[in-house]
């Protein structure tokens, strides 16, 4: 099929005019990868075209960048599925880390984040001779965070990430899942007191982009909130974001719907009168647009459906 | 990575140079698992090394062989402490599947990415000895002063700046030379630059001839489908539905030795009994949950690279190029003939490989004989002084060839070289070969050195140059290339992986030894070691 490649490219060592967009018009197989397209015309045609690719079947990681604006692996991802006969694909180096050169970035920021969470098996007492028992079960569960090839596809793409640096992120937060989960590691608490800081499981906003952009099904948002919950029940409570939950479910429960005046009080904590201070011009905004929530908190009709849901909802947990 | 692992646990101050970042390394390929006989599963170490031995078409050192089959199970269970989660057994101890060429199931897995399993586990381990790496910087050379090896030169990928990094001894993990094949299953960076850097500074190869073609790939990219998808029990099939393993190795079927099925595989093809220039891996009766469970990649990898459905339909393979047996000759300590110069996995030939690697074994080869040459390498240079080195001469020279390819200008180029190289390799050093293939083959070499003195660059920056890597590595190959020719010229029978038309026969008179090739100042040389046998005397090979 004909395709038009429109690759961003940026040369450093060019003062003038280091980044611009570029067309490359190839025919290619159907069949082929957008990685089989960019090594054709790095082999046939432009041999200054930087990218890093390996192995050519979504295991090493080093292809992950934005086709058509999301972060991709070019080697899994087939021409045909990102554009029709005669059509252009866009690529562009991953977001959030700085580029080096064209589609190759600088992906320190992505691996100080993973030592940040401590990657290591951390047992305690001494080691079995033969191998620790684990049940299969939970081995084939870790597999599928472990299937995790650190490509940065979720990284790339993190709405958070993009606003704030500090956040520890979806691939490591997977990778410190992996460790929690793990039931030969001993560092829960210490894990779990740590994820509960600034920065960490709570700072995620849910927008399931990691979820949608990981080539290896590790979905890091299902084990971000995985991470959650094992927080809050090792009694990792005193946060912002556990009191949001804890207030949201006593609000929900209490009248079927939320209380918006008291979640923000509740979530910062009663005599947190800084963060509830800082709170007050967001709310005089929505004072002045009128989206002030009523001052008499109402039950919804019907609030004791809700409740029965709630109840049940948490027996099937109970269950589990 | 395991390595560096012992040789920082023996007290030395390492570092790791790599031209990509660890994890992205070629291990992650090995997909189908680990090999280890476990005292507590009634298994026994002699019965894996027969194993090996066997597969090796006796090729192998028995006393490396012994080593590793003993050690194997140590290590594993290293592994597995360090946090490896391989999969488990209804009890929750190891759980294991077959693999080719063993008598019992042995092989010990994570899903089907356990080369992947192991390098991030390994990588884990780094990161928490807080071991140094310079990721994505690529040796250009080994320097070597009176007779020693005592750093590298080595250009920094992301600047382009070249340095010299002062070592009291350097090991070579560099793994195989795929590339130089096309198709290959193996990962694009794996061109052979260890292997050719050792040749370089006069460390001789040692069975270069052995080249291993992988029973199940996939037409035109060379992709890997996993042996633990026979393993587990899928069939192979020609145009006729035949399962056609029945004429060739009646009793293990589809779980021969590699060498046995690729050529089988092969026969059937030449015989016109393929379809397009495959056979047919089926999958279908293994079930949905099984290959959900532990064929989960190759279901992907199916779908997104041959555009079937496993689970539906039989998938169309060829044999591929795979592996290299052969490498740098080294010791059971992974010392070559150049002290302070080491060597481990798939560019080393400890031997334990010989004419045919079984499935499972190089992962183990990786670990066992890492771990030792680490150990080695540490207790070589703890307590020796650096040698204090010309850095800035050694820079110059490196600039001064540097220059000279940057300001050429002509139209020959790396890919087109390496295109019509791979070409001609697979053709003549194949599943089959003869005389007259690899004699063409040898004459052409000449040929590829010209054109390869002429090429020029398109890109003319220092800043992540890929196409002055590729360059580079296209010198590392054609070194290696030289080698594997007159290896497979020089062995005249047919033993493992060698399997030449003219000479059918194994010959265990004449060849029931090691070939080496070492680069002289007047050309390669061509020599012979014996095979050191322990205890198990060379049979006739039967599957």
């Amino acid at each position: 099929m004909q395709l038009t490649v429109s690759v961003r490219r940026y040369n450093p060592q060019d003062k003038e005019n280091p980044s611009y967009w570029q067309e490359y018009s190839l025919d290619v197989e159907e069949t082929s990868s957008v990685l089989d397209s960019l090594i054709k015309i790095r082999e046939e045609e432009d041999g200054s075209l930087a990218l890093r690719c390996s192995c050519r079947s979504a295991i090493c990681g080093s292809c992950a960048m934005r086709i058509n604006g999301h972060a991709k692996l070019a080697c899994n991802t087939k021409v045909s599925d990102v554009a029709e006969d005669g059509g252009t694909i866009t690529v562009e180096p991953a977001g959030v880390m700085p580029i080096i050169k064209d589609l190759v970035v600088d992906q320190t920021l992505f691996w100080d984040k993973v030592r940040q969470v401590s990657p290591w098996l951390q047992p305690e007492g001494e080691e079995p001779e033969a191998e620790y028992l684990a049940p299969n079960s939970d081995m084939t569960h870790l597999a599928g965070v472990m299937a995790c090839i650190m490509c940065g596809a979720c990284v790339s793409d993190c709405t958070v990430l993009e606003m704030d640096p500090n956040f520890i992120g979806p691939a490591a937060l997977a990778k410190a899942y992996r460790f929690a989960a793990d039931p030969r590691d001993d560092e829960d608490a210490s894990r779990l007191a740590f994820l509960s800081e600034y920065g960490g499981v709570w700072d995620c906003t849910r927008c399931y982009e990691c979820v949608e952009v990981c080539p290896k099904g590790v979905a890091p948002m299902d084990r971000i909130m995985a991470l959650r919950d094992k927080a809050m029940e090792a009694g990792y409570t005193n946060n912002n974001g556990a009191r949001h939950t804890d207030a949201f479910e006593a609000s929900v429960s209490h009248s079927g719907r939320l209380n918006e005046l008291t979640l923000p009080i509740k979530s910062f904590g009663i005599l947190n009168l800084p963060a509830q201070m800082s709170m007050a011009p967001v709310a005089i905004r929505a004072l002045m647009r009128r989206k002030i929530p009523p001052i008499i908190h109402k039950s919804v009709p019907g609030v004791k459906k809700v409740r029965r849901l709630v109840e049940s909802v948490k027996d099937e947990q109970q269950g589990d | 990575m395991r390595a560096a692992l012992a040789a920082h646990q023996s007290g030395a101050n390492v570092a790791i140079i790599s031209k990509v970042h660890p994890v992205r390394s070629h291990s992650n390929a090995a997909q189908g698992g680990i090999n280890a006989a476990l005292t507590d599963r009634g298994d026994n170490w002699e019965d894996h090394a027969f194993d090996t031995i066997k597969g090796s078409d006796y090729l192998g050192d028995q006393d490396a062989i012994e080593y590793m089959c003993t050690e194997a199970g140590p290590e594993l269970i290293d592994l597995e402490h360090m946090g490896v989660i391989f999969n488990r057994d209804d009890e929750g101890r190891l759980g294991t599947r077959a693999f080719g060429g063993q008598q019992r199931a042995r092989t010990f897995f994570v899903a089907d990415f356990t080369g992947q399993a192991i390098l991030h586990v390994l990588y884990e381990q780094l990161m928490k000895a807080d071991v140094r790496v310079y990721e994505e910087w690529f040796v250009l050379e080994l320097i070597v002063e009176e007779g020693e090896c005592c750093g590298v030169i080595a250009l920094e990928i992301a600047t382009g700046r070249v340095f010299v990094i002062r070592a009291k001894s350097v090991i070579l993990c560099t793994g195989g030379l795929g590339r130089l094949f096309e198709p290959s299953t193996n990962a694009l960076i794996v061109t052979g630059d260890g292997i050719a850097l050792a040749y370089q500074v006069g460390a001789p190869v040692m069975d270069m001839e052995m080249v291993q073609y992988h029973p199940t790939t996939l037409k035109g990219s060379g992709v890997l489908i996993t042996e633990g998808a026979r393993g587990e029990g899928a069939h192979l099939l020609n145009k006729d539905g035949e399962r056609f393993m029945e004429r060739y190795a009646p009793n293990m079927m589809e779980l021969a030795s590699r060498d046995v099925v690729s050529r089988s595989e092969q026969t059937e093809i030449d015989a016109g009994r393929g379809i397009d220039g495959c056979v047919l891996l089926d999958c279908r009766h293994l079930g949905e949950a099984l290959i959900a469970e532990r064929l989960s990649q190759i279901l992907e990898i199916g779908m997104d690279f041959a555009g079937v459905d496993i689970r539906k339909e039989p998938i169309p393979i060829q044999p591929g190029m795979h592996y290299i047996m052969g490498g740098i000759k080294t010791d059971m300590d992974g010392r070559t003939i150049v002290p302070g110069l080491y060597a481990a996995g798939e560019c080393a030939n400890v031997s334990v490989h010989g004419g045919n690697r079984l499935g499972a074994n190089s992962l183990l080869d990786t670990v066992v004989f890492g771990h030792r040459s680490g150990n080695h390498a540490a207790d070589w240079a703890n307590g020796k002084p650096y040698r204090d080195l010309d850095v800035d001469g050694y820079v110059d020279g490196k600039e001064k060839e540097f220059s000279d390819l940057f300001t050429r200008s002509t139209d020959e180029r790396w890919s087109q070289i390496r295109l019509d190289l791979g070409r001609a390799m697979d053709r003549h050093m194949g599943v089959y070969r003869d005389e007259e293939g690899m004699q063409s083959l040898l004459a052409m070499l000449p040929g590829f050195r010209e054109r390869f003195a002429q090429t020029s660059l398109q890109d003319k920056g220092r800043v992540f140059n890929t196409d002055l890597i590729f360059t580079l590595e296209l010198g590392f190959m054609l070194d290696c290339a030289e080698s594997i020719i007159l290896g497979g010229i020089e062995r005249k029978e047919s033993r493992g992986a060698h399997s030449r038309t003219d000479y059918p026969d194994r010959d265990d008179e004449n060849w029931l030894k090691h070939v080496l090739v070492t680069r002289t100042d007047d050309g390669p040389e061509v020599s012979h070691l014996p095979v050191t046998i322990t205890k198990w005397q060379p049979e006739e090979r039967k599957y």
